[in-house]
Parts: structure tokens; C-alpha cells; sequence
């Protein structure tokens, strides 16, 4: 694979490394390795969510009753969209299209992450608080099982809202990109930003897949 | 290599100024030193036999020269197989040992006479089946199984007799049990051993064994006539549990007579043993175990009644099982 | 004379202490070298905190009813020790300061994988401390390093936010060290450094990181909720709502079990390039001391449960917990006996670096001996909660860890700074260290087994003795720690310079000047031989 001299894209390649491919790969494994933090981090919050529902099933199955499944397979679908646009945003940079093709996938991944912070924070979060389900600042839940049913909340809000949080940070990260992109920086020899960024999207993508069913799903639907 | 050695001398003067364990006091405690006394000896045998082997190299090969280059020495693997496999063998040795005495030390004999304790900061409160009510100390008569069932009024505690050799961490919201037969009359002193705020070194009491003559005497002169079921007779009526809990509501709630130590059936098909976690549960936190064949309506007294009056109630319904004490309940 | 030449190249060259000047050159650097002595400063101050309290811990137990502070000063003494000597000195202490320096000059490369996230961690790591020393100077802290709810959640009133929130943004700093070391260890290796002519030191660093990488986002995660409880009081470990107290227990030491061989297995990676440079020998059973390191990441990640064999957890989970910590002791007894081989036939100098890694295996023995008795489920039960635990946790902390990072510290100095120590007062130190530690802390092995509770801030006077004994120690090792803090700083403008390899010691770290230029090499290096290829070594002239 033919050498990009330093001087064709200056400050691309960093002077500690050799090559922009040994770059690339140093790169995307560091992606991957703090992927693996992030499955640790999640992982402590649903291993202490999954002893309590196994403890308190009947509470966590009446809570989870008073969520919406259909915001919360709305905003799925949405998710799963946008880790396609996101695929086809590196792709696009990857077979050497038009900035314009790579900045318009970003941007529908962007808007798609919106989206889903919308119909999360405005149609769900908000109507919970209205509703009077949100522990610690408004919960006032009579109905039997009230603690257990707390409880369940506390961990939908922990659980999404440090999922919408990685998915604030994301959408940050991919501003950044398609500023990047309108710059010129991307090529189909130089895209590991991107590549790196759609590992990241993707893993939120997947954490929402993992959450969607524990939370909504819980004890079937009549 | 100089202070390891001023220490283990250190160590045998110490022994000579001050014991090296504590008062052996109970059934168990030989059998835990002999164990601990092994494993120093393991310690040290391995303790010396590399700093020994250091000291002699480092004497043997120190550098003579600032030009020597040593020889190669080649790595042998039956010797690395040899060194891997004697300290395997060792802790599984260890293990094996260790792990019966502690199964077989876990178990309280059946019969033994029942003790309770509550921790809160910063003292424990310990309550004897027959009324008598102790703080800061115990009672108990030499050579009879004792099993306390503990639980903490707040945060952690733990209840530790170091002449006993036993220790166990004392929860809230749940009991943990202990056993002991002291084997030497005495006093000894028990601490909290888990970190529990302001005046946790201040947590801390005297086991007194007595003679099983005068441990009776001892008992009867605290009696002030309610035994813990006594009390907790009272306190079935005034908190209301007669108005349901009795044979005239014709089933329409759990009867409780003879209830204690047999299985029941819950709603989600499990079958638990009323022993006495699930009966606090029961009172504490009746929606967490729902009985099959019963609408949950039971209140929760979550608050309402302290730990000593749930250990009374308890006493009082493990005494229903008797025809005896079912007249008493209309 | 050859040193009049080497301490004018040395004023003259250009190395990565002098390229730039300015406190922006400093704090705006992407160099590694720069970055691990920005943290060596930081873990320093810390060091000296801790230390504080634990002075003052020690005169109060001069006394069975307390010789200098009320108890509820003194639970805050040993919450504030411990928060700052396990977070913010001894996790960091040697990834952070020697494996930040040496591990892209050991393996041959310029940098590390991602120098600005490098600085990051520093910057990081810099504000965690802050909250922490917040929470110092604004009243403290009184739940131990170990936060046990309820009474943390519900119970303290004093600044538990603080703290949990200043371990849990430190803990980013180590989880983004680790991820770089991982990420340079497989992607920057020097043309023919394959993994087994890695130095011993790399394969610890790297056995650091997988538990810097998979346990540090647990603990994050443990103290976000328990700030979560803390301020919504909403039952997650508090019983009364329904919570488990336990739980809190489980999560915390899933991460804390391993965190001690985070701070262990570095200073056992130093313990191996000291034994193998000071005896000019290859480390006798290089695989088997490098697999040992990976083998004990591995296994500690399944032992925590016996921070809990009397918390309440079953019979059954005991014993197979108990089973765990067995097996965790036979990679640390392999290294032991292969450090001890190694010495065999080779040719032993006694500089101080020496004298403190001989003295990390026989305190290391003792201590991991010493945990033996706490993974026997019998012996456990008595001395669970007691001084025996201070004292075992404190041989492998102190007598091991703190001094490999101080034989560390020696034997790369004249790297670092391009400076020689006072040799003397080195060996010295050493030895003072090594006197009072043993004495500071064996006989809390003896009050253990009595039954002296710990984190007890009166005591049965029966006690008194051995206290005052262990007090007097911590005197001596306190001198001890002083004097090499004393006659370091001094050597940095006074000491005699030093060549690129005053200890004639094989690895790529020593084929570079002493400082070394800013990108580490002239040129790439090409690896051709083993590691400690001592054997081979010709006899050479010693001198720069």
C-alpha cells in the first residue's frame, strides 16, 4: 500500500508513528479496547438492574408496564437506521465519494440521534415526570410493589440516561467529523476517524438494543 | 536481612512478654490454631528458606570484578514443574483443611439454646428467650451450644468473640447467625469488627461464662416475668395482628399456629421454610413474599416495630405451635 | 577525563528536558518522558498527604484511649490514608511514572499511542486529586477507602460526595493509561522485538492494563451509584427501601480485589529488570515469570469474594472463593523462586536498586504467605476485620510495591535526569526502610491474631505494647522515606552526570543518552537478541 508522504496531508500522520497504516491500526484497536471498558461500565449497571429484577420481579414487571413500548420501539428502529447511515457515511469515505455524500450520511446519522433524544427526553423522560415516576425528584407511585417499582425507575433512568449521554457524546464526535469532512480531510486513504467514530456509534447502537428489551419487555405485553 | 532477623527474635522475646493468642475459650478455638500455627509455620519455613537462599547467593556470588560476565544458567523445566507443584499441593492441603473445619464449624448443633442480638451504633443489645435483656454483655453457661441470631438496628456491625475464634458481619433488614460452646468459665470480650462510624471502638462488651448452676440463678434474678414469646404475645394484640391472624377470621388470612420451621408455598410457585428471616420479612416486608391462596393485603409495619419487638413476635410465634398457646390467642 | 566530556555533551545536548523551557512546554507536553515525571510530581504530593494521616494515625495509637485526636477525627485519618495511598498513589505510583518513561523506550518506539490522551490522563488524575484534597481540607471523609453502605449512602454526614466523585473521575486517568499501554504494547514494538524478547517489566505493564481496562469502569460505575443513592436516597444498597447492602460489597470488590495486582504486578515487572541487571544474568524461567503475570490478571478477577467470607455471602460461594485465592498464590510463588534462581551463578552487586528488590521478594513472601491464612476459610473467620489484615495488605503494599517503585525510582534516576545518586546514602535508605517497616508492621500481624479490631481509634490496654513497638517503627521507615526524597532532589543539580548505561544493564531503555532526546532514538533500533542477553555481553571498560 502506496506511502502517503507527510507532505501531501500535512499533520495527518503522527510523528511517533511510521506509517499512516500502523496509525490506522493503533487506532481502531484503541477504539476497541475502550469499547471494552464501556461493556464493563454498562455491564456493572445491568448485572445490579438484573439482581433486582430476578429479587423484585412482580415491581419491576409493573413498572416497566408504565413505559411506553412504543416510543421505546420507535426510537430502536431509529437507532438501527442510523448505524446504517453511519456505515454508509465510512463507506462512502472509504470508495472515495464527494465530501458532500460523506457529510450527508453524517448528517442523517446526526439528525437520527436527535431524533431518538427527542422522543427520549420530550415524549418519554417528560411525561414520566409529569406522571410522577421519577424517584429522588417527583415519585409518587401508589399502587402495590411501590418501592420495587421505584426502584425499577431508578435504573431506567441510570440505564438511559447514561445511554443518552454516549449518544450526546456521539453526535458531538460526529459534528466534529463532518466538520472534518467538509475540510477535506477524508480520503480513501485516510478515513480511520471515521471508521474508528462508526465502531463507537455502533456499540451505543448495540447497548439500546440490549436495553430496549430488558426495560420495556419485562413480563410480556397483554 | 537484619531487621527480619531482629524481628523473629523480636517475635519469641514477644512471646515470652505476651501471649501469642488469645484465651482458647471455646470448642473450636484448638482446632483454629492449630490451623493458624501451621500456617506459620508454613510462613516462616518459606520466609527463611528465601531469604536464606538471597543471603547465601548474594554472599556466594556477589560481584568480584566490574568486568564479570556470568554464565548462561539454562532454565530446567522439571524444575519449574517441581516449584509450581509443591505449593499447588501445599494450598490444596491448606484448602481441604480449612474448608472442612470452617463447614463443619458453619453448622450449630441442633438444641442449642438460642441468644439474640441486635447491633446499633454504638452498642449491641442482646435478649435471652427466657426475658432476660442484656447491654454490652452476655451471659451464658459453659459447655452448651449457644447460636446467636444477630441483626443490626442501622449499618453494618459485626460481632466478634476473639476467645471464641468467631466473627460474623450482623446486617440490617436481615439476621445472620453464630454459634459457640464456651469450654472455660470466664470473662472474655467481644468488639465490633466492622467499621461502623463514630464509636465503633467504643462497641465493645464481656462475655461472662458462668458455671450452668449459676448461669440459672443468673437467669432467674434478671426474669422480670415476660419471656421474649411473653412480649410478644403483648405486642400481637396492640399492634392488631389478633384482628386478622386468629381462628375466627375463618381463613381468610394465614393462620400462625405451628406456622414456624415448616415450608410454605408463595404465589410464584416457590416453597420456603418460615424460619425466622422469613417471618421478619413477613412483617417487615409482606409484599416480598406473597403465600399462595391469600390476597396480599397485609400491611406493611416497615417502621413501626424496632428489631427487639420483631425478635419478640417472632419468639411468640414460633411458641403457637403448641394446643396450649392456641387457647391463648382468642 | 571522560566525565568533564560527558557533563559538557550533557549541557550541550539536546534531550527532552531541555529542548523547550516554559511551564507551557510543561504542562502542554505530548511527550511520555515529560508526562511521567508530571506525574511522579503529582503522586509525590499525594504520597506526602497519605503519609500525614498515617503519622498521625500512628501517635493517636501511641495511647489505648487515644493519644492526640477525637475518634471521629481519627476515622477520618484512616479514610483519607487509604482513599489517597490506594487511588491516588500506589494505582498510579509505577504505570503512571515508570511505565509512562520507560515502556516506549523499552519497546523501541517514540511514544506512546496516543500522547494526547496521555496528557489527558495526567490532567485528569490532577482534578480527581483535587476533589479528593477538597474534601481534605473541608472536613474529610469517614467511611474508610471501602464506602460499605449503609453507612455511606445514608449514614455519614460528612463529605462522601467529594470523594466518591474524585476517585471516580482518577479512575478515568487509569483506565485511559492502560487502554494506551495496551494499544502501544501490541502496535509499536521495534523491528524484531517479538513478545518473548520483551523485557519482563512490558509483560507486567501489560497484565496491569487488562485490569486497568476491565476492573477501573466497575468501580466507576460502583461509586456513581452509590452517589446516585447518596443524593436521591433512592434504595439501591440502603435495606429499609429495599435495598442490599451486599450488593454494594459484590461491585466494590470486583474491582478492588483486582486494583491490589494493579498495584502489584508493576513493581514484580521492575523486581524482574532489577534481579536480572544487578546479577548480569537473564531472568532464570522468562515465560513462565511472563505467563505468571498474565495468569495472575486472569485469576484475580475471581477471587473477590473472600473481602467477604463473614458479610453473609453462602457456604458454598465461600468455598469457592476460598479455592480462587489459593490458586492466585501459585503464579506469585513461580516468580518468587524464579527471582531467587536467577541469582544463582550470576554476579550480585548491592546497589540500592538491588537491595530494595531483595527485600520486595522476602517482604512479598511474606505477605502473600500471610494470605494464606486469609484464604483459608477457618482462620478467616477470627481474622477478618483485625489488625492481621493491616499488616498482610501493608507487607504487600509497602514492603512490596512501595519498594519496587523506590528501587524503580533508583535505578532509572540516572536516566530520568542524567544523574547519579549518592551511592551510600542510597544503600542506607534502603536498609533504614527495610528495619522499620518490619517493625512497623509485624507486630500487627501478632495484635490480628489477639483480636485487635482495625480501624479502631482506642483499644484494651493489653494491646498498648505491640502498638508502641509498631509506632516506633513507623518512625524509623518515615526517616527512612525521607532521605531519598532528600539527596533525589539534590542529585538533580549536584550529582555526578551519567553516561547512557552506568549500570551496564542490557534493554533498549540503556542504548539512548542519558536523559534521552525527545524522540527517545537516533534512529529506530533493530532487535536482535534475546532479552538480558547478558551471556553474550562483551567485557567492556565500565564508564559513559
Amino acid at each position: 500500500m502506496p506511502e502517503i508522504a507527510t507532505n501531501d496531508h500535512p499533520g495527518i500522520l503522527e510523528p511517533h508513528f511510521e506509517s499512516l497504516e500502523a496509525q490506522h491500526d493503533a487506532r481502531k484497536m484503541g477504539m476497541w479496547v475502550f469499547l471494552a471498558t464501556e461493556v464493563m461500565f454498562f455491564g456493572g449497571l445491568l448485572t445490579a438492574y438484573t439482581l433486582y429484577r430476578g429479587l423484585y420481579f412482580s415491581g419491576f414487571a409493573q413498572g416497566s408496564h408504565l413505559l411506553e413500548v412504543k416510543w421505546g420501539a420507535l426510537n430502536t428502529g431509529v437507532l438501527i437506521l442510523s448505524s446504517l447511515t453511519m456505515a454508509l457515511a465510512v463507506r462512502s469515505a472509504q470508495v472515495g465519494k464527494s465530501k458532500l455524500v460523506t457529510i450527508g450520511f453524517l448528517g442523517i446519522t446526526m439528525l437520527l440521534g436527535a431524533m431518538f433524544l427527542a422522543i427520549k427526553f420530550v415524549l418519554e423522560w417528560h411525561h414520566d415526570y409529569v406522571e410522577h415516576l421519577v424517584p429522588g425528584i417527583s415519585f409518587g407511585y401508589a399502587g402495590p410493589h411501590a418501592a420495587h417499582v421505584q426502584l425499577f425507575f431508578c435504573f431506567y433512568f441510570f440505564l438511559t440516561g447514561l445511554h443518552a449521554l454516549h449518544l450526546i457524546i456521539g453526535i458531538g464526535i460526529l459534528l466534529v467529523l463532518s466538520v472534518m469532512a467538509w475540510r477535506g480531510r477524508f480520503s480513501s486513504q485516510y478515513y480511520s476517524s471515521l471508521e474508528v467514530a462508526g465502531l463507537y456509534w455502533h456499540f451505543v447502537d448495540i447497548i439500546w438494543i440490549f436495553l430496549f428489551p430488558l426495560l420495556y419487555l419485562i413480563g410480556g405485553r397483554s | 536481612m537484619n531487621g527480619i532477623a531482629t524481628c523473629v527474635a523480636g517475635h519469641f522475646v514477644a512471646g515470652l512478654l505476651f501471649p501469642l493468642h488469645p484465651p482458647t475459650a471455646s470448642t473450636i478455638a484448638r482446632s483454629v490454631d492449630n490451623l493458624y500455627f501451621a500456617l506459620t509455620g508454613i510462613t516462616l519455613f518459606f520466609t527463611f528458606l528465601i531469604f536464606g537462599l538471597i543471603f547465601y547467593f548474594m554472599i556466594k556470588y556477589r560481584r568480584r570484578s566490574e568486568d564479570e560476565i556470568p554464565q548462561d544458567v539454562k532454565t530446567s523445566i522439571p524444575l519449574e514443574i517441581v516449584w509450581t507443584l509443591i505449593p499447588t499441593l501445599i494450598c490444596g492441603f491448606l484448602f481441604v483443611w480449612a474448608s472442612r473445619l470452617y463447614v463443619k464449624n458453619s453448622e450449630p448443633p441442633k438444641g442449642s439454646m438460642e441468644i439474640f442480638v441486635i447491633g446499633k451504633q454504638w452498642m449491641w443489645h442482646l435478649q435471652h428467650p427466657e426475658g432476660a435483656r442484656e447491654i454490652d454483655e452476655l451471659h451464658v453457661p459453659v459447655g452448651v451450644p449457644v447460636k446467636l441470631t444477630m441483626t443490626s438496628q442501622d449499618v453494618i456491625h459485626d460481632f466478634y468473640i476473639p476467645a471464641f475464634r468467631i466473627k460474623k458481619d450482623v446486617l440490617p433488614g436481615r439476621y445472620s447467625s453464630i454459634w459457640f460452646e464456651a469450654t472455660k468459665t470466664g470473662e472474655y470480650t467481644f468488639y465490633c469488627a466492622q467499621y461502623c462510624g463514630a464509636e465503633h471502638s467504643a462497641m465493645m462488651g464481656k462475655v461472662f461464662v458462668m458455671t450452668q448452676s449459676d448461669y440459672s440463678k443468673w437467669l432467674a434474678s434478671q426474669s422480670n416475668g415476660n419471656s421474649m414469646a411473653q412480649a410478644g404475645q403483648k405486642l400481637f394484640v396492640s399492634f392488631g395482628c389478633a384482628t386478622c391472624h386468629s381462628q375466627s377470621n375463618g381463613g381468610k388470612y394465614p393462620a400462625l399456629a405451628g406456622v414456624y420451621g415448616n415450608p410454605i408455598r408463595l404465589r410464584d410457585g416457590r416453597i420456603v421454610v418460615a424460619d425466622d428471616a422469613y417471618l421478619r420479612n413477613a412483617i417487615a416486608k409482606p409484599g416480598s413474599q406473597h403465600v399462595a391462596g391469600y390476597a396480599s393485603a397485609m400491611p406493611s409495619f416497615q417502621g413501626q416495630i424496632n428489631e427487639e419487638q420483631l425478635l419478640d413476635l417472632i419468639a411468640y410465634i414460633k411458641s403457637i405451635g403448641s394446643q396450649e398457646s392456641q387457647a391463648s390467642i382468642q | 577525563m571522560s566525565v568533564d566530556v560527558a557533563e559538557l555533551s550533557s549541557r550541550s545536548r539536546v534531550h527532552y528536558l531541555n529542548e523547550s523551557y516554559g511551564l507551557k512546554s510543561w504542562l502542554l507536553t505530548t511527550d511520555h518522558k515529560r508526562i511521567a515525571l508530571l506525574y511522579l510530581f503529582s503522586i509525590t504530593f499525594m504520597f506526602l498527604v497519605g503519609a500525614g494521616a498515617a503519622a498521625l494515625m500512628r501517635i493517636q495509637l501511641l495511647e489505648p484511649y487515644g493519644a492526640i485526636v477525637q475518634p471521629e477525627t481519627y476515622n477520618k485519618l484512616f479514610s483519607i490514608h487509604g482513599i489517597i495511598m490506594v487511588f491516588f498513589f500506589l494505582i498510579p505510583s509505577i504505570p503512571a511514572v515508570l511505565g509512562n518513561f520507560l515502556v516506549p523506550l523499552m519497546i523501541g518506539a517514540k511514544d506512546v499511542a496516543f500522547p494526547k490522551l496521555n496528557l489527558l490522563s495526567w490532567y485528569i488524575y490532577v482534578i480527581g486529586s483535587l476533589f479528593t484534597l477538597y474534601c481534605v481540607i473541608f472536613g474529610g471523609v469517614d467511611t474508610g477507602w471501602t464506602f460499605y453502605t449503609p453507612f455511606s449512602s445514608t449514614y455519614s454526614n460528612t463529605h462522601v460526595l467529594a470523594a466518591a466523585l474524585g476517585i471516580f473521575i482518577t479512575g478515568f486517568s487509569s483506565i485511559l493509561t492502560g487502554l494506551n499501554f495496551i494499544v502501544t504494547i501490541h502496535r509499536m514494538r521495534a523491528p524484531g522485538m517479538t513478545w518473548f524478547r520483551l523485557p519482563l517489566f512490558i509483560w507486567s505493564m501489560y497484565a496491569t492494563s487488562i485490569i486497568f481496562v476491565l476492573g477501573t469502569p466497575v468501580l466507576a460505575i460502583t461509586l456513581f451509584l452509590l452517589t446516585l443513592e447518596r443524593v436521591l436516597h433512592v434504595g439501591i444498597f440502603d435495606p429499609a427501601v429495599g435495598g442490599d447492602p451486599l450488593l454494594f460489597q459484590h461491585l466494590f470488590w470486583f474491582y478492588s480485589h483486582p486494583a491490589v495486582y494493579i498495584m502489584v504486578l508493576p513493581a514484580m515487572g521492575v523486581v524482574s529488570e532489577l534481579i536480572a541487571a544487578y546479577s548480569r544474568k537473564r531472568i532464570y524461567g522468562y515465560p513462565f515469570v511472563a505467563f505468571s503475570s498474565l495468569a495472575i490478571a486472569f485469576i484475580s478477577f475471581l477471587v473477590w469474594g473472600h473481602h467477604m467470607f463473614v458479610s453473609g455471602q453462602s457456604i458454598y460461594a465461600g468455598l469457592v472463593f476460598s479455592l480462587m485465592s489459593f490458586l492466585v498464590a501459585i503464579p506469585s510463588a513461580i516468580k518468587v523462586f524464579n527471582w531467587t534462581a536467577t541469582l544463582y551463578k550470576g554476579s550480585i552487586s548491592y546497589d540500592a536498586p538491588m537491595l530494595y528488590a531483595l527485600g520486595f521478594i522476602g517482604l512479598f513472601t511474606m505477605g502473600g504467605l500471610t494470605g494464606l491464612f486469609l484464604a483459608s476459610l477457618a482462620t478467616d473467620v477470627h481474622l477478618n476485620g483485625t489488625y492481621f489484615i493491616v499488616a498482610h495488605f501493608h507487607y504487600i503494599m509497602v514492603g512490596g510495591s512501595v519498594m519496587g517503585f523506590m528501587g524503580g525510582i533508583h535505578f532509572w534516576w540516572p536516566k530520568i535526569t542524567g544523574r547519579l545518586y549518592p551511592d551510600k546514602w542510597a544503600r542506607l535508605a534502603a536498609l533504614i526502610i527495610f528495619a522499620g517497616f518490619n517493625l512497623t508492621f509485624f507486630p500487627q500481624f501478632m495484635l490480628g491474631y489477639l483480636g485487635m479490631p482495625r480501624r479502631y481509634a482506642v483499644y484494651p490496654a493489653q494491646f498498648q505494647v505491640l502498638n508502641v513497638m509498631s509506632t516506633a517503627g513507623a518512625t524509623i521507615l518515615g526517616i527512612g522515606y525521607l532521605i531519598p526524597l532528600i539527596y533525589l532532589i539534590w542529585s538533580i543539580r549536584y550529582g555526578p552526570v551519567a553516561g547512557p548505561n552506568p549500570w551496564r544493564a542490557k534493554g533498549l531503555e540503556w542504548r539512548t543518552p542519558s536523559p534521552p532526546p525527545k524522540e527517545n532514538f537516533e534512529e529506530t533500533p533493530i532487535v536482535t537478541e534475546e532479552a538480558y542477553a547478558y551471556a553474550s555481553m562483551p567485557a567492556e571498560k565500565s564508564g559513559a
